[in-house]
């Protein structure tokens, strides 16, 4: 039981995920979550207006499934599996985060000054949350993909486009977490 | 039935990705710093593994599971598309500190508010199919 409810290592977590992609494939699809964001766009009606959003949704049933057993799994996870939260980041980590205004890092999976309703009225809460989310659902359809698409699925397949994407995603990481995250969090 | 087996792998994905702390702002905050090894640990060993997945495939013409041969597409290569939609899309990951899957793994786990960035994040799915033909690829 024991090591269901501590944390998994890499090493636990990392051939998992290359598990996952490979049964996906071998149920003759592929691994990629972001492809829901354009599915959902679609069932929404956006396909009348636009070309990109017009196609047959019901082919993406698989992945919306596979989307909905995330949830599921991270409900799992959280009720039975995590007796107690505590992210083993580094302390260096901890202490930078201390500065920028985190009174307990690690102490859940999210900063818990951030992430709460009410932190939507506030500046810092609509950039992290609201431009977050946009970045993320406008980048991903820009590049193709996501991790999963690119980093994982991609990179696996030995992709050249994905591995320009995957630098992408750290030229763009980068720049946020070292140059604007400290100025974002002491809004 | 046919698509219980994708609620399974999905699941599977979440319990892990949940558990591995993945799905954790502080991971992602920590890897752009790198101030740990472990996300490079999760996703280096899953590419690894899973380049060897896919050459297994690939050189034995590994059939699915409907018999047909599976196949992989290959992306169209080209600079900026990949180079610019990743950028924009690493700045989202490094604020929200989550990609497309944790998004949904996170609420799963009761962070109900991750569903604002969600609705946020089909919006901008949406910008992107109407702007797509003006934007350079």
């Amino acid at each position: 039981m024991e090591l269901l409810t501590s944390p998994w290592p890499w090493w636990v977590a990392g051939p998992i995920i290359a598990i996952v992609m490979f049964a996906l494939l071998y149920f003759g699809n592929s691994f990629g979550v972001s492809g829901n964001f354009r599915t959902m766009c679609t069932m929404m009606g956006a396909g009348k207006s636009t070309k990109f959003f017009d196609f047959d949704w019901k082919k993406q049933i698989w992945n919306l499934v596979f989307l909905f057993g995330t949830v599921v799994g991270g409900f799992i996870a959280s009720q039975y599996l995590m007796p107690e939260v505590n992210i083993g980041i580094s302390d260096v980590t901890k202490t930078e985060l201390i500065a920028l205004g985190i009174a307990n890092p690690g102490q859940e999976i999210l900063p818990a000054e951030i992430f709460n309703f009410e932190s939507l009225l506030t500046l810092r809460g609509i950039i992290i949350i609201v431009v977050g989310g946009f970045l993320v659902g406008f980048g991903t359809r820009y590049a193709g993909g996501c991790t999963s698409g690119h980093a994982i699925s991609g990179l696996s397949d030995l992709q050249p486009a994905s591995l320009v994407a995957v630098i992408g995603f750290f030229i763009g990481g980068l720049i946020m977490t070292w140059l604007l995250v400290p100025t974002i969090f002491t809004l | 039935m046919k698509y219980f087996k994708y609620l399974i792998l999905g699941t599977l994905f979440g319990i892990t990705l949940t558990k591995a702390e993945v799905v954790s702002w502080y991971r992602i905050y920590e890897m752009f710093k790198f101030q740990s090894f472990h996300m490079y640990g999760v996703i280096g060993s899953a590419v690894v593994i899973g380049i060897i997945m896919v050459q297994i495939i690939k050189r034995r013409k590994m059939k699915s599971i409907d018999g047909e041969e599976i196949n992989i597409p290959p992306k169209q290569f080209s600079y900026p598309r990949y180079l610019i939609g990743g950028t924009i899309f690493g700045l989202g990951w490094a604020m929200t500190g989550a990609c497309p899957g944790p998004m949904f793994i996170l609420v799963g786990n009761g962070y109900l508010v991750i569903l604002v960035a969600v609705a946020s994040g089909l919006l901008g799915t949406y910008v992107y199919g109407l702007l797509k033909s003006k934007l350079p690829h």
